[in-house]
């Protein structure tokens, strides 16, 4: 009985097992170009017609630089909304999620996976956003805000993904699609990310910091200096919150199966 | 005398609901190493509730389940066993490769990717992606990704399904060579001439609860009726009438007897027609022994 419980030799690599778990869902998203097109593409696209070819800068608004913050967090919002979201969804409703729950994975994986997926997808949105600024844009940063830009972008993958893994926990994979773009597009536009609320009804204004995709948006703005004087610690504890209150309600969920 | 090999997995007065309905009513269940337990039973029967429980998918409302002494939830166990499950899921986007390279990594001695293709007879199929297998392919991919891990513990619900012949056969001589290296597998099957081709051991559950359990002989033995067939000028109206014989139905040129004393029928069938031909008696299979527990049991 001794040998029988005995662990057997050899060891896991948990960095090897999650890394490859990582890209598997990184892989899987990519090679899905009803999600990989619109997510990689859109953002560089709006900010090459917005901000370099129809641009015009007024006082202390530079179109290269805020769109360039604003672009960024609208691009970050899709690998947690839809990445996350429709995945779960999916997984949840064929039968992966439960064979990934039989497999002797580390707890926390499979969702840890998600998230590096969500964060790789940022960076690439990030990077992309950032050759076109540098070159046709012609926009120029000191190195600490093209990093805080881009921390910014990462971890701002965060409030999102337990938005999607919320949507994927409670809806099928159709119906997280159709939520996930209710509340994709007209979320960016009330958060001023294609257009300052500054030039929009000022009611929007008011309603604006119910939306985390604003506070976000706040962070980058304040990250390249578009935000001056502005405190960025409330839109901090917001994102937390949404993504504590998010995760809780999505655990509540998949804990009940 | 003998010492009976170790359990891996059991399951002792394990219930489960699903709302208002009993899916497993108090069973227990030991599997022991190195011997192939089918599990069967009518849809519903609690088969897949019951895998579930011992994999830790879900937790018994009462009773216990043990994976290796060890409750099913702990990594350490689970890393002894390999799953193929009915319903899979795979991501159509994942290849074949990458689908073997991530689910080997969660296993501390796996089998070689190249075993893996070559056991579930997949060779040349490592870089296609999964979606654009074809039916019978995608369950092998699942095999594979089952005994990747080089398990001693295997689940497989319903794993030929929708295999060709020849696939299914392939398939059932690397679970023989896996049980004859020490591997224990609890299998599930619809197809009872699988469950008589490899099992050493069938439980058959009804309504959650286990109505019979033994060898497939001490199965089979627990049915006695017998199937005579022949060719013979009697009416069947008449041998129907007979107080042994249980029913006859005509099947071409032949009648097809079922008695539970099969001596005395044929006696009285020579005696009655001295020009009948091609007698033959059977006793019944696993496929009739089941209909009648299951039966009994509703």
């Amino acid at each position: 009985m001794d040998a029988l419980l005995a662990v057997p030799a050899g060891r896991v690599s948990r960095v090897r097992c999650q890394a490859l778990e990582a890209r598997s869902e990184f892989l899987r998203l990519l090679r899905a170009p009803s999600f990989a097109v619109p997510t990689l593409l859109f953002p560089p696209m709006f900010y090459l017609l917005f901000a370099i070819v129809l641009s015009h800068g007024h006082g202390g608004f530079q179109p290269g630089v805020y769109l360039l913050a604003t672009y960024g967090v609208f691009g970050v919002m899709s690998p947690g909304l839809f990445g996350f979201g429709i995945t779960v969804a999916t997984d949840r409703e064929n039968g992966w999620l439960t064979f990934k729950r039989a497999l002797p994975m580390p707890p926390g994986a499979y969702l840890a996976s998600k998230l590096m997926m969500a964060m790789l997808f940022a960076t690439l949105i990030f990077t992309l956003l950032a050759v076109l600024a540098t070159t046709l844009g012609g926009v120029r940063l000191p190195a600490r805000a093209w990093l805080l830009l881009l921390a910014t972008d990462i971890a701002g993958v965060l409030p999102f993904c337990a938005i999607g893994l919320f949507i994927g926990s409670a809806l099928r994979a159709q119906s997280a699609m159709a939520v996930g773009n209710l509340i994709y597009l007209p979320m960016s536009f009330l958060s001023g990310l294609w257009i300052p609320l500054e030039g929009l009804p000022p009611v929007l204004r008011t309603i604006a910091p119910v939306w985390p995709a604003w506070h976000l948006g706040r962070i980058a703005l304040a990250d390249v200096g578009q935000a001056p004087g502005e405190a960025v610690w409330p839109h901090v504890a917001a994102l937390l919150a949404v993504t504590l209150l998010f995760l809780a309600l999505a655990r509540r969920r998949l804990v009940r199966g | 005398m003998p010492v009976s090999p170790p359990i891996v997995a059991a399951l002792s007065g394990a219930s489960r609901r699903y709302g208002p309905s009993i899916a497993l009513d108090g069973v227990d269940l030991a599997v022991r190493r190195g011997e192939l337990l089918a599990l069967l039973g009518p849809n519903g029967a609690g088969k897949s509730t019951a895998i579930a429980l011992c994999l830790g998918l879900l937790a018994p409302d009462a009773g216990e389940a043990r994976l290796f002494g060890q409750p099913p939830r702990e990594l350490a166990p689970r890393r002894r066993v390999g799953v193929m499950l009915q319903q899979a899921g795979i991501p159509d986007a994942l290849q074949v490769r990458e689908l073997l390279a991530q689910t080997r990594a969660c296993y501390p001695a796996p089998r070689s990717a190249e075993e893996c293709v070559r056991l579930a007879g997949l060779e040349g199929l490592e870089k296609r992606r999964y979606g654009r297998l074809s039916g019978g392919q995608q369950r092998r991919v699942q095999f594979a990704l089952a005994i990747c891990g080089n398990p001693e513990l295997l689940f497989l619900d319903e794993p030929t399904t929708g295999l060709d012949v020849g696939a299914r056969e392939s398939l059932w001589l690397t679970i023989r060579a896996m049980v004859a290296g020490g591997c224990a597998v609890v299998l599930t099957t619809h197809y009872l001439e699988e469950a008589e081709a490899l099992a050493d051991r069938v439980v058959v559950l009804a309504r959650g609860r286990i109505v019979a359990s033994g060898s497939v002989a001490q199965i089979r033995s627990r049915v006695v009726q017998r199937r005579i067939r022949c060719i013979t000028a009697l009416d069947p109206a008449c041998i129907g009438a007979w107080p042994e014989v249980r029913s006859v139905c005509r099947d071409g040129e032949r009648l097809d007897i079922v008695t539970d004393e099969a001596e005395a029928v044929v006696r009285q069938l020579l005696f009655e027609d001295a020009a009948l031909t091609e007698l033959e008696v059977r006793r019944a299979g696993l496929a009739e022994a089941f209909a009648e527990i299951t039966r009994e049991a509703a």
